[in-house]
Parts: structure tokens; sequence; C-alpha cells
């Protein structure tokens, strides 16, 4: 049998199936939160704060309302706490004390499966999310160009790169404070990501920081395609993207086999 | 002779630098039922994960239905139900959507699995509790629902970790109860216990494991006959006056064991013995005659009590 035989069973779907059949059970208050948090950052900065600042100017030199301005940031930055929050947090309490991927692979399953179940699971959440605040964003007019559509697809390989390497932070910890490290870094990508404001305010060098950061990288992505703005930039933040997948599914899937098949 | 479902030869496992299985071997053939008896941390578990191929020897040969599990792991897996020690049901699905979700693990159709889980749950008399949440479950039913579980895939091999550890005797029976039945159904039973009266209801074939070596191995009564008398002599003289007591007590029976709280004279017959220990004027607090039992042997293999 090939090594990825041993790894790989081909039913990363029973996996979302359990997943699918747990949620029904889960937190009802923290799903709708996750939805209306951006909604609400929208709202109050977008157009509260979108009033004062009037026009912005995006990367590809476009100049669009503050509020479209911010909206594709806001998207990709749920997308990314979607994705964040079911693939560190939940998968950490299954890994430590619910036993849950053990008894699964204990079964056929390998931990590729695992890993790629759990990621679409997280990715879902986050593609929810996605969905509903882009309704949103075409309700109030925030969708410039038709691009706005491949927002979408965007916006899930964003949520796929996040789970990807968040579940593969998560097995490799082992309290729940190196948690809150997590906490402690996704809150100054968000803020500080071009997301609320151009790249352009900053010096150069605090520039090429940003833009080594996953997020810069979705934020304009996102941005781009709803502002209807292409530039061929935007390949390199997919390759980002899916540099991160492909990272994360190999830390998780070594991870998981180090734990719970060796 | 069939070929053996299980044969391991020299099997080996440390951690880092400690040794918690040491060079086993020993060969289970279809059809038995065969335990691995030992105190806690003799190496039960470890063995038993690595016949359940999610644990890697260190070093030695291991074939489970004629397979290396280094080498075919899934395939291995498939055709073997598990219970592990601890139990780790989902506590996040009901009762029997735990053996829905389980049984699709293996890629088994969902209708198939949906009518191997109503069988399940009858034959785990769970029947009544499908809809139930795990954590409602007594630790009699989550056992039985793992043990439902484990047969969701029709396995060849039932792998069984201390299976009744921490119930209480009633609950225990009945597990028993459906175990005998998938033996005689002709699923072939690995079990690990510490407790004797276990080895001796459900086992043909047993080793004697301490320390993650097997002292011994043979059918329970066989065991019994090598290791130890027909019967067995325990008298009480209270703590103090053991001592003294095994001094006037030399020569009677076979053999004397002392522990701690009580005296054991090992004789072929218990009621000689204790005329014999009357007659020199020997006075004991209590005395009791019964059949030699697998702890007899434990203690005798190791001058230690399986279960402290
Ligand atoms: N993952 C592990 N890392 C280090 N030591 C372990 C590990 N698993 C088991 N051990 C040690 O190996 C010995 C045998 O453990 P185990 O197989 O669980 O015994 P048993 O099941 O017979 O009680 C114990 O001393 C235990 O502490
Ligand atoms: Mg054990």
């Amino acid at each position: 049998m090939s090594a990825l035989g041993s790894l790989y069973a081909r039913n990363a779907r029973s996996v979302v199936y359990r997943g699918a059949l747990a949620s029904k059970s889960s937190n009802a208050v923290v799903i709708i939160s996750g939805f209306f948090e951006p909604i609400f950052y929208l709202l109050a900065l977008g157009f509260g704060l979108g009033s004062l600042i009037g026009t912005v100017q995006t990367q590809g030199g476009a100049e669009v309302p503050y509020a479209a301005f911010i909206a594709p940031a806001l998207l990709a930055v749920a997308a990314m706490n979607g994705a964040i929050f079911d693939s560190t947090w939940n998968v950490f309490f299954k890994i430590k004390y619910a036993k849950l991927y053990e008894g699964m692979l204990a079964t056929t399953l390998g931990p590729l499966d695992v890993a790629l179940g759990e990621i679409t699971l997280a990715l879902s959440r986050g593609g929810l999310y996605a969905i509903g605040f882009m309704i949103v964003m075409q309700a109030l007019g925030l969708n410039l160009a038709w691009t706005a559509l491949l927002a979408l697809p965007a916006v899930l390989l964003i949520a796929f790169g996040f789970a990807a390497i968040g579940m593969a932070i998560t097995s490799y910890l082992n309290t729940f404070q190196q948690m809150d490290w997590i906490n402690f870094v996704l809150l100054p990508m968000f803020l500080f990501s071009a997301t609320l404001y151009p790249i352009t305010v900053y010096p150069e060098p605090v520039q090429w920081f940003v833009q080594a950061l996953p997020l810069w990288h979705g934020v304009e992505l996102v941005r781009g395609l709803t502002t209807g703005v292409l530039s061929p930039l935007m390949l390199v933040h997919v390759l980002y993207y899916v540099v991160m997948v492909v990272v994360g599914l190999v830390f998780t899937t070594r991870r998981l086999r180090v734990l719970f098949l060796s | 002779m069939p070929a053996p479902v299980i044969s391991a030869r020299n099997l080996r496992k440390t951690y880092k630098e400690f040794v918690a299985v040491d060079e086993l071997s020993f060969e289970v053939t279809a059809g038995e039922s065969f335990g691995l008896l030992g105190p806690n941390g003799a190496g039960k578990s470890t063995t038993m994960r690595m016949l359940g191929a999610v644990s890697e020897r260190t070093s030695g040969d291991l074939q489970i239905l004629g397979l290396d599990p280094n080498d075919h792991g899934p395939e291995i897996r498939s055709r073997l139900g598990v219970v592990p020690q601890a139990d780790n049901l989902d506590s996040e699905l009901r009762v029997r959507e735990n053996l829905l979700v389980y049984g699709r693990y293996f890629g088994i159709p969902r209708a198939v699995v949906a009518r191997r889980a109503d069988e399940l749950l009858e034959f785990a008399q769970l029947a009544d509790r499908a809809k139930a949440r795990v954590d409602e479950l007594s630790g009699g039913m989550k056992r039985r629902l793992t043990i439902a579980r484990a047969l969701v895939n029709e396995p060849r091999i039932l792998l069984l970790d201390e299976p009744t550890t921490g119930l209480d005797p009633q609950a225990r029976h009945v597990l028993w109860d459906r175990l005998f039945r998938l033996k005689e159904q002709g699923t072939t039973l690995v079990l690990t216990t510490h407790y004797m009266d276990e080895a001796e209801q459900l086992c043909d074939r047993l080793v004697v494991v301490d320390k993650g070596v097997i002292l011994a191995e043979g059918s329970p009564a066989s065991l019994i006959r090598e290791y130890s008398s027909r019967e067995v002599l325990e008298l009480r003289f209270g703590s103090d006056r053991n001592a003294d007591a095994v001094t006037a007590l030399a020569g009677i029976g076979d053999r004397i064991e002392t522990l701690p709280d009580r005296v054991l004279i090992f004789a072929a017959d218990g009621e000689s013995a204790l005329e014999e220990v009357s007659r020199r004027g020997i006075e004991s607090i209590t005395s009791l005659v019964r059949r030699s039992s697998l702890e007899d042997v434990f203690l005798r293999l190791t001058g230690r009590t399986l279960v402290e």
C-alpha cells in the first residue's frame, strides 16, 4: 500500500457528515454573533466614520466610497475569523478532551481525511458568513463590479487557508494558554492589514511587513474583485493562500499521525 | 491447526528509554477468546494499541489477519473492532448517531449502516435509548454502546481493553453476557483485564503479563493446575499476629503465602488443611476454604496481588 493510502481514505465527507450532525447541538449564539459582527463594523465604520471620510483611493488607484473600501476587507476578516474559530478552539478541544480523533483514526480514516473534513467544516462556516455579508453588501450598493461574484470563491480560498494553518498550529499546542496567542496575533493583523485605510499611510518598511502577512493578501484580493480593479498581483494573492492550504494540510496530517498513529 | 489471526513475536514498545512492552510473543487463533491479564502498568493497553494498528511497534514481528500493521494499517483497522480502555464516544452526537457516524468512517453505505445501527442497539440493549445523549448514559450503557460501535464494521476480531473496569457487578454481568454471545457467534475476542473472575469467565486462553513481559500462558484451568493447588485455605489472624502464625503453620499444605491481611495455605484438600490447623491448636479470627483462582496464580508468579 502506498504511503498516501495510509494517510488518506478518500472519506473526508464522513468527517463533514459528523460535523453537520454535531452542529445541531452547537451554540447558536456563537454562530449568529459571528454573522453579525462584520455587519456591525460595516455600519459603524463604513457609514458612520465613512460620512466624515468620503472617498478613499484603493491600491489599484480607484477612488471609492469609504464603505466600499472597507466592506471587502471586513468580508475577508469574517472568513478568517470563522475559519480560525472552528479550526483552533474546536479542534483543540477535540484533540485534548473529546478524544474524537483517536476514535476516528481507529477506523479506516487517515489523518488527511480528518484534516480535510475538519477544515471543510471550518471553511463552510466562514463561507456562510461570507455569503450573508455579500448579500448585505449588494443591498447597500457596495459591490461595484460584476467581478464581485468572484469574491465568493476567493473568500472560500481565504477561509481554507486560515483553517488549514489554524488547525496545523493548534495540533502542536498543549495548553489553552497557548491558544491565547492566536488571538494576540489575529487582532493586530485585522487592524493593520490595510483593512480600514490604505497601506500607503505606512512608511515603506512597515508596508513590506504588512504585505508579508496573510490577511493583507486576502483583503487586497477581495477588494480588487468587489471594486472591479483587477491586477496581475491578484495571482500572487491566490498563490499565497494555495501555499497556506498545502503547508497547513501537510503539517496537520503529520501531526495527527504522530499523535494518534505512532 | 488453523492459521493464527494474530501472531506476535518479540513484540516490543519503548517510550524513550522506558520499556512498556518487552518481547511479547503469542498467537491467537480464529474464534478464540484470548486474554491479557496483568496489573496496572503491565503494558496491556500498549499491546492492544499495537494490535489495533494505531501504535507502531519499536521492534519485533506482528501480523494481524496475516498483514503487517506497519504497512497495512487501514486494511487491518477495517476488519477490527476496538473498545479502548477509556470510552471515546462522541458526546456531541446522540446514541444512534454515534453508530451511524462510526459506520460512515469505515465508508459503509448509509442504508447498510442504518440497518446495522438498529440491530446493534438491540444487541446492546439500548434500543430505547437511541435518541438519548451519550452523557445521559450510565457507565455500563456507555460501555455497551462502545462495544456496539466497535461491531458496526462486522469485525473479524474484537479488541477489548478492560471492558468492565469501573462497572458495578450487575453491569459487568450484563456485559459478560453480551460478550459471551459474540464469542458463540464466532467473533475472535482479545481482551485485557485485571479481574481474575473476568478472565475465568471469558477467556479460553490467556497470558499473564507483568512489567511488559509474559510470565505464564495457558487456559485458566491449566494455569491454576500448574501454578496453584486445587483449593486454598484463607486464614486471618489480625495483622500483627500473621508472622507468628506462619511459623506455627509450617508444613501444612503445599505452600504458604503471607499477605498483609491474611495467610493463604495452598492445598489439594482445604478442609483437611483446616483440620490440621485446629489440631495444632492455632486459632484464627476467620477461616475460609475456597477453590483456587487465577488470583492465586498471579500471586504465585509475582508475589503480589493483582488489584491492591
Ligand atoms: N504514551 C506513553 N508515553 C510514555 N509512557 C507510556 C505511554 N503509554 C504508556 N506508558 C507507560 O507504559 C507502561 C504500560 O502502560 P499501559 O500499557 O497503559 O499499561 P496497562 O494498560 O497494563 O495498565 C506504564 O508504565 C505507562 O506509564
Ligand atoms: Mg490499560
